[in-house]
């Protein structure tokens, strides 16, 4: 083939070039401010829908998962599901509501196993190091227990019973001569997997898990706890407290 | 318009064989389809996960590359399962031709297909112009969004992966996007999804630019100018210099990277014109 014949294809003119390419930039620019504002609010934690065991943090996983569902077929009890378009949860993301079916925590972390991209991280060796959300006694007020009640429920069917969830003994000031036995978390036990809001028998539960970033306070990094400072210091770290002499006023001496 | 399209290779070849790679693409789309569903459906596992990510047989793992590059656009680097999943698949479709994912398994392709197909009958003409290099200004958008969003925002409204998933995994409200992408491609731009729009096809294109399986005009002397071949690629542009461009110089090859390797003009064409070739050079063809 010789250049001759080659056939040249039209030069494209300047004007062409920026008529064509502004377009492109002003039409696709429009539909992704308005990509960017819809991606964003789904970026926002949805209250009752927990991330599979060991899935990274909710921005990391967001960039992480891609969609695939490997973890939903792996998982032996239908707990997992995937967001669909238009649920408070990230369209096409692995989740589960712990009130419809609760994570049953295997041994052998199928839904790990199956990710393809460590958004479920391998680095969670083991189920009880899971991290899926945290329950929280969110209703005082109708928790039986809180009314005196043995109901216990949500302690005895913890599968980190004892460590996850306590019960605290209060005194019951209704009757004055009674104890309370009252459900308590210990967040560094708790897994999140859902147990506990699945059993409470109340019609809307009282104790329900939620996403970490919801349920966790954070004590401040510079925060330190008097007591124990006092322990490792083996003393006070400030000198005694000045006995000033007491003023009481006149009247009442 | 003089007949429905296709009728002169239906009359002389036959039915058949004048839809063979018509049926041959709903059969392979279907199986791939039915593939992901015997799991859910029947607990029989061939493949697992769906078009973005999945297993076969257990072993083989295989992602798409754009949803990857989306999630390395967002700032994580993906195990690597993911990682040799996205270089099979990348390489399979760069040895069959990349946009071969467009019209072989891509179930949205049904859609637009239909689309096309009620366009044909309907007699709708009209629509609106818009460039077909509009998707590589898609495509670069859904890989620079999530390097600000740090999340992959095409995922969200993908009507590829949501209808895929949708069938496996359950629809919910998913359907509006695909009515909304029949009704796009029946009344406003003519191929508008699949052939101006998808960011992923873009994607599928880049990856064939040099496959070595394309479709040929091998036989352009015969074309007798039935244009019938125009009237169903989803690509026509492409149709043009191979077919009628002898004389400035081009060759009979279909090189566009935009080419689906469909094998529709084949199929449609009395005068078997057309031919998948590939394009390593064979020695002695007359």
């Amino acid at each position: 083939m010789s250049s001759k014949n080659t056939y040249q294809p039209r030069k494209m003119s300047r004007r062409q070039l920026i008529t064509d390419a502004s377009r492109g930039i002003c039409g696709v620019g429009l539909l992704a401010t308005g990509l960017a504002g819809y991606a964003k609010q789904s970026q926002s934690i949805a209250a009752q829908c927990l991330r599979p065991p060991g899935a990274l943090s909710e921005e990391d996983f967001l960039a992480a998962c891609v969609r695939c569902g490997l973890c939903v077929e792996a998982c032996p009890y239908d707990t997992l599901k995937l967001g669909k378009l238009f649920e408070p949860v990230t369209t096409g993301t692995p989740y589960f509501d712990a009130n419809i079916i609760p994570c049953e925590m295997c041994d052998d972390i199928p839904c790990q196993e199956a990710c393809p991209t460590g958004a479920i991280s391998p680095s969670l060796a083991s189920i009880d190091d899971a991290k899926m959300g945290l329950a929280v006694l969110l209703d005082r007020e109708t928790c039986l227990n809180t009314q005196g009640l043995r109901c216990d429920i949500c302690v005895r069917v913890c599968p980190l019973m004892d460590e996850a969830i306590t019960l605290e003994v209060e005194r019951n000031v209704r009757t004055g001569h009674h104890a309370m036995f009252i459900p308590t978390v210990h967040s560094d036990a708790c897994t999140g997997c859902g147990k506990c809001e699945h059993a409470c028998p109340l019609p809307e539960a009282a104790i329900k898990v939620l996403p970490l970033e919801l349920a966790k306070g954070e004590l401040g990094k510079h925060y330190r706890w008097g007591w124990i400072e006092k322990d490792n210091a083996g003393g006070s770290l400030i000198d005694e407290v000045l006995d000033l002499p007491d003023r009481v006023p006149e009247g009442l001496q | 318009m003089k007949h429905p399209v296709g009728q002169e290779a239906i009359a002389s070849k036959g039915w058949l064989s004048a839809h063979k790679y018509l049926l041959l693409r709903r059969f392979s789309q279907l199986t791939i389809l039915s593939l992901f569903m015997l799991g859910p459906l029947f607990g029989v596992w061939v493949i697992k996960g769906n078009l973005s990510a999945s297993v076969l047989l257990d072993t083989v793992p295989m992602t798409d590359p754009f949803v990857l590059l989306q999630a390395f656009a967002a700032g994580h680097i993906p195990e690597t399962t993911a990682i040799i999943g996205a270089l099979i698949i990348t390489t399979g479709y760069f040895l069959v031709g990349g946009r071969v994912f467009c019209s072989w398994v891509c179930p949205v392709n049904m859609i637009s297909d239909a689309a096309h197909w009620l366009r044909r009958k309907l007699k709708i003409r009209t629509s609106t112009k818009l460039s077909r290099k509009t998707r590589f200004w898609v495509l670069a958008m859904a890989l620079i969004l999530p390097i600000f969003l740090g999340t992959m925002a095409w995922e969200l409204i993908n009507p590829v992966s949501i209808f895929h998933r949708g069938v496996i995994f359950g629809m919910g409200m998913a359907w509006i996007i695909l009515v909304g992408i029949f009704l796009f491609d029946l009344l406003l731009v003519e191929q508008g999804w699949c052939g101006h729009i998808c960011p992923q096809g873009a994607l599928y294109n880049l990856i064939g630019r040099f496959s070595p399986i394309k479709i040929s005009a091998t036989k352009r002397d015969n074309c007798d100018k039935c244009m019938d071949c125009f009237a169903i690629c989803p690509e026509p542009e492409i149709l043009k210099m191979p077919l009628f461009g002898e004389s400035k110089g081009f060759g009979p090859l279909i090189k566009a990277a935009d080419c689906t390797n469909c094998g529709r003009c084949i199929d449609v064409c009395s005068q078997d014109v057309f031919k998948i070739t590939t394009i390593l050079p064979r020695k002695a063809e007359v």
